[in-house]
């Protein structure tokens, strides 16, 4: 019973980002006009005019248009920073196992120093720096979340290599290079993989937070842009601020759900 | 006398199983008459303990009748659990008087200065040191923690102690110093016993009436003396026959010995704790081609880390090294790897030897590749040649590791070790971990592989029977030293040393029929 | 005792490196904005070229990098965070002006997270598949997906625009004159919204953690074994799953406490509290980068100080740490 529904939660956030991922996709067959030009009168409520479904924005910005190209913006930052992160991590995580000794202590004070730094700062620093765009929003929500897959894998590494079975390959003479990748990393890798949907989330939260605070691409639409734009009109239009919001929430559920439908189908064989 | 309890007809099935895990078993539990029951994996022993106990899972559906005509027992205060694992049966954040005052706290509402004379006095009646009350878990050894388990399985003075296989996890002279506690605390306070083993002859020692369990059915029951005289049923008759005392015919002597491994002097000291603590202290060995030497010792006492010497997965401080000439300690990177298939090991938890996701054709596939000794093309029927030497189909190749038996791994890795074609296998505990009937079986693979490949074996153990059974010579290490060497016959009959003495009390012995 | 001590040592000694390469990055940082602080503090003020000069020499700007890297650290090591642009104050006064406030709504924000999140997590986690739970267990992961920002909005929205139940904006009322157990009273109604943003966010976080690891805890034999020896459910619950589930919880407090920090940067926004986050959001609008490396300095300080705290409490909870590590 409970095992069906579990498996009914990763269907369930499959299809919600499936449904995501094709508005995005099709965004501009779905609507026609440019998420940042000026359509209609300023502040229309929603299902007042049918050629603006959602309404408008305090300029009289297309608000539908605004939530399905920024869904364009969200999932890929999302997918693109969780993807550095994991690359980069892994990478580190692998090196500090297999090194060990000083090279090992140098990485993960590095490590150490990432984690330190509150991530959203870190990002907040680079960008403000680097100045806005999308790589640039990319790299800083890496930048920040790359430690904690670095750490889980070199943590996995090191365990693994105390175990029976890479002796026993050391033994029939396996080459040290063939251990490590046939041996050790095919088993460390998956448990930092199982974090893949939590660093997604994160990463579609934090853009969501830079963009809210004006460090977004200011050539893209994007639903904490939106936020931040809804909020001065708060009291007469709040739709323009829960609009945005509830699609971010019901993206990042739906990222939180494949990630537990995974969960589950690794620890249930 | 009153019978404590009395099981009729008892049916136990597990939600989602396809057969029952007991089928119709009856039993009677006497104070003072300790019942042993025997049964290999599977045969629904555990499952009879949980359900005597009241902790069967809720979603197993149980038939028959449990009558207790003397009062019904409840769990804790009437019945005491002790289990097999010793390492993790005890809360490992809590301390051991923590957890003998739950305990007392619970059933005898002792607090305070009460529970802490009755805890105090607990421990001494396991022979433990008071001190430890203040110890956690893992500051004991697994002896220690046994007791513990014992003392607070006994704390509140029950009428029935249920011991799930409390000595399996221990090694030969822990589980009889456990044993004849168990026997001296059921004959003091006048408890019941019902012990659950897979070891005949551990219930030769402690029962006085035994039911012997086969896939959830009784094969067999009555009196200890009895059952293991005449045993009235083949599968019991297979299991005493199976036994390995002393008494145990040994191998025949390799033809010509030619020395084969000359270790001399091998020191090895580890930190613990900032304190160094000698693993191996000058050991030196010697073997030739074709004999099996046994390496006996208490857990702790050296034997695994002079296999990881042996085998060049752990560097001595000192010492030499030799195989047939060969300078094994001076071998580095490409030269090291070629001289490496003429050693190889079987490891003593064949699933942890294994990489968890590989199949039993990569599990051999790999030494045949990584050494290149024969063609691509031919590596499919070499695998299946060898795991027909060690009696397996050759469809075993396209499982998972994780799906075949005990059993099948364990001759999984024999075949492993044997694929390089070695002159010596370092065999860790290879059947430690096995059903009595299929560790008969290995052992007959064991010897009869040696006789086919005149392949030389060291064997690591701490059961005296296995190392009779199949070794030459036996070694026995305390404390990183070898402290008595020679045939197995002689060390056994005339012992020198403490530590050979222990080892040899410690083998249970089939006719030590429970005078009780 | 000494356990802890040793402990606490140790952990002191392996911060020095880390906020040494916190440092580092900082510099980094510092070098690739464009423009110095002198560039920025003279478009700010004005100023000639001669001024520019003196300044550069004063604040260590002269020179390659090596000796600027040089000059920074000696600075940060006499707590010399370096000038504000933007305040034209030194960071270090801005720092410590912002960050009582930014402790209170953390700390507060925490205490609500972890108290409420484990006390949740332990009922979901005492029946694990129960109904109980999984109404739990998905309120939490629907909680777990809201942004802090947004649900700030929303919760102002709701108690302070809709029901004006409680104040959306600012610590205090404005020149109200207020003092003592009054004004504590006047800051506590101001930092209810705020809290309940930054905390119901992580309490998520927390209840998940704690029920997944009295999940894990429930099949050890240890937790059969105090069944066994008839032990009360509620004592089995507490005592032993909950006991041992919740050290991974304390040890996400100490991982938190960054992300708690990143998280009270929005928050701060949203309900304009004048903390350390509205200061660093104030800082990236005005482009002043040696102020949000000041707070960015500060942060990891604050961090380092909550780890080793947490490594404190996780060493008195959990035996084992420290006993097998090697001297």
């Amino acid at each position: 019973m409970i095992g069906r529904l579990r498996s009914l939660e990763g269907v369930l956030g499959t299809a919600l980002l499936l449904m995501l991922a094709t508005g995005a996709l099709l965004a501009p067959v779905l609507v026609p006009h440019d998420p940042l030009a000026i359509v209609a009168g300023p502040l229309l409520p929603p299902f007042a005019d049918w050629s603006v479904p959602l309404g408008t924005d305090r300029l009289g910005r297309d608000v539908l248009a605004g939530l399905l190209y920024g869904a364009r913006v969200s999932l890929l930052v999302g997918l693109s920073a969780a993807a550095a992160a994991l690359v980069v991590g892994a990478a580190v995580g692998t090196a500090a196992g297999f090194a060990g000794g000083l090279i090992d202590e140098a990485l993960m004070r590095i490590v150490d120093a990432f984690q330190t730094v509150p991530g959203f700062l870190l990002a907040l620093a680079f960008v403000s720096v680097a100045g806005p765009s999308l790589g640039v929003v990319v790299a800083a929500i890496a930048l920040a979340a790359w430690p904690a897959p670095a750490r889980l894998v070199r943590g996995e590494v090191l365990s693994l290599r105390e175990r029976d079975f890479v002796a026993s390959a050391r033994v029939i003479g396996m080459h040290p290079l063939a251990i490590a990748l046939r041996e050790v990393l095919p088993n460390a890798l998956p448990p930092a993989l199982a974090l893949g949907a939590t660093i997604v989330a994160g990463a579609i939260l934090t853009e969501a937070a830079l963009a809210f605070l004006g460090l977004g691409d200011p050539n893209q639409a994007s639903w904490g842009g939106m936020i931040a734009e809804g909020r001065t009109v708060l009291r007469t239009a709040p739709f323009l601020s829960l609009i945005p919001g509830a699609a971010l929430v019901a993206t990042v559920i739906g990222v939180h759900l494949v990630g537990e439908g995974v969960a589950q189908r690794r620890t249930v064989p | 006398m009153t019978p404590l309890c009395v099981v009729e007809g008892l049916r136990v099935r597990y939600a989602g199983a396809l057969s029952a895990a007991l089928d119709g078993v009856d039993l009677t539990l006497r104070p003072g008459a300790p019942l042993a029951v025997i049964g290999e994996s599977g045969s629904g022993k555990s499952t009879l303990a949980l359900a005597l106990a009241g902790l069967l899972p809720g979603d197993a559906q149980t038939e028959g009748r449990l009558l207790w005509p003397a009062g019904a027992l409840r769990p804790g205060r009437d019945i005491g659990l002790v289990f097999q694992d010793p390492w993790s049966s005890l809360d490992p954040v809590l301390s051991i008087g923590h957890q003998i005052g739950e305990v007392l706290a619970a059933h005898l509402g002792l607090k305070g200065a009460a529970a802490r004379a009755r805890a105090q006095e607990l421990l001494a009646r396991v022979q433990l040191d008071s001190g430890l009350l203040q110890a956690y878990p893992h500051q004991l050894s697994g002896g220690q923690r046994q007791r513990a388990a014992l003392a607070l399985a006994i704390a509140a003075r029950p009428r029935l102690l249920i011991a799930d296989e409390p000595t399996s996890a221990l090694d030969a002279v822990v589980q009889a110093a456990i044993l004849a506690l168990i026997a001296e605390l059921c004959a003091a306070q006048g408890m019941a016993l019902l012990f659950v083993t897979h070891d005949i002859a551990l219930a030769a020692g402690l029962a006085a009436h035994i039911l012997v369990l086969k896939d959830g059915r009784t094969v067999e029951s009555g009196p200890a003396r009895a059952v293991l005289r005449a045993p009235k049923a083949d599968y019991t008759r297979r299991l005493i026959a199976a036994h390995l005392g002393l008494d145990t015919p040994g191998p025949s002597r390799p033809a010509a010995p030619r020395p084969l491994l000359c270790a001399t002097g091998l020191h090895k000291r580890y930190r613990r704790g900032g304190e160094p603590v000698a693993a191996l202290d000058g050991v030196s060995i010697e073997l030739a081609a074709g004999e099996t030497l046994a390496l006996a010792g208490a857990s702790g006492s050296g034997k695994s880390t002079l296999c990881r010497v042996l085998l060049r997965l752990t560097e001595p401080d000192a010492g030499t090294l030799h195989l047939g000439g060969l300078d094994l300690r001076a071998l580095r990177g490409r030269a090291l790897r070629a001289a490496r298939p003429r050693v190889q090991m079987v490891f003593q938890d064949p699933l942890a030897a294994f990489n968890p996701r590989a199949t039993v054709g990569r599990v051999l596939a790999d030494p045949l590749r990584v050494n290149a000794l024969v063609p691509a093309r031919a590596i499919p029927a070499a695998v299946a040649g060898l795991l027909a030497e060690v009696g397996l189909p050759a469809a075993l190749a396209a499982r998972p590791v994780r799906a075949i038996s005990g059993g099948q791994r364990q001759r999984v890795a024999i075949a492993r070790a044997l694929a390089t074609g070695p002159e010596l296998i370092v065999l860790d505990e290879p059947v430690s971990a096995l059903d009595t009937l299929v560790r008969a079986e290995i052992l007959a693979l064991l010897a009869a592989l040696q006789q086919r490949r005149n392949v030389a074996y060291l064997l690591v153990t701490h059961d005296l029977g296995v190392a009779r059974a199949l070794a030459h010579r036996l070694a026995v290490m305390d404390r990183g030293r070898i402290v008595e060497e020679g045939p197995v016959e002689s060390v056994l009959a005339a012992p020198q040393s403490v530590a050979a003495r222990a080892l040899i009390a410690a083998v249970p012995d089939l006719r030590a029929v429970s005078k009780l | 005792m000494t356990r802890a001590l040793a402990l606490a040592g140790r952990r002191l000694v392996a911060a020095v490196p880390v906020l040494l390469i916190v440092a580092i990055g900082c510099f980094a940082l510092l070098e690739a904005a464009p423009g110095d602080a002198v560039d920025a503090y003279v478009g700010a003020t004005g100023g000639d070229a001669g001024l520019m000069q003196a300044l550069r020499e004063r604040w260590g700007l002269e020179g390659g990098p090596l000796p600027r890297l040089g000059h920074y650290l000696w600075s940060l090591a006499h707590l010399d965070l370096g000038h504000s642009v933007a305040f034209a104050r030194p960071v270090r006064d801005i720092v410590l002006e912002r960050l009582p406030n930014t402790l209170l709504l953390m700390g507060a924000a925490t205490a609500l997270a972890f108290g409420l999140g484990t006390g949740l997590g332990i009922l979901a986690g005492a029946r694990p598949g129960s109904v109980r739970d999984r109404a739990l267990s998905i309120s939490a992961l629907a909680l777990h997906a809201v942004p802090g920002f947004w649900l700030g909005l929303v919760l102002i929205l709701l108690f302070s625009v809709q029901l004006r139940w409680l104040p959306g904006s600012g610590i205090e009322t404005v020149a109200s004159g207020l003092t003592g157990t009054a004004r504590a009273l006047d800051i506590a109604r101001h930092l209810v919204l705020p809290v309940a943003a930054l905390g119901l966010i992580y309490l998520a976080l927390y209840l998940r953690v704690m029920r997944a690891g009295m999940v894990e805890v429930w099949p050890q034999d240890f937790i059969r074994a105090a069944r066994a020896r008839g032990l009360s459910r509620r004592a089995i619950v507490l005592g032993h799953v909950a006991r041992n589930a919740l050290l991974p919880v304390v040890t996400l407090l100490g991982l938190q406490a960054a992300a708690m920090f990143g998280g009270s940067v929005v928050v701060e926004s949203v309900f304009a509290v004048p903390g350390l986050g509205r200061l660093a959001h104030e800082a990236v609008a005005a482009r002043d980068t040696p102020l949000l490396l000041g707070i960015i300095l500060a942060s990891a300080v604050l961090v380092l100080a909550v780890n080793l705290a947490v490594d404190l409490i996780y060493a008195a909870l959990d035996p084992r740490v420290g006993a097998a590590e090697r001297a």
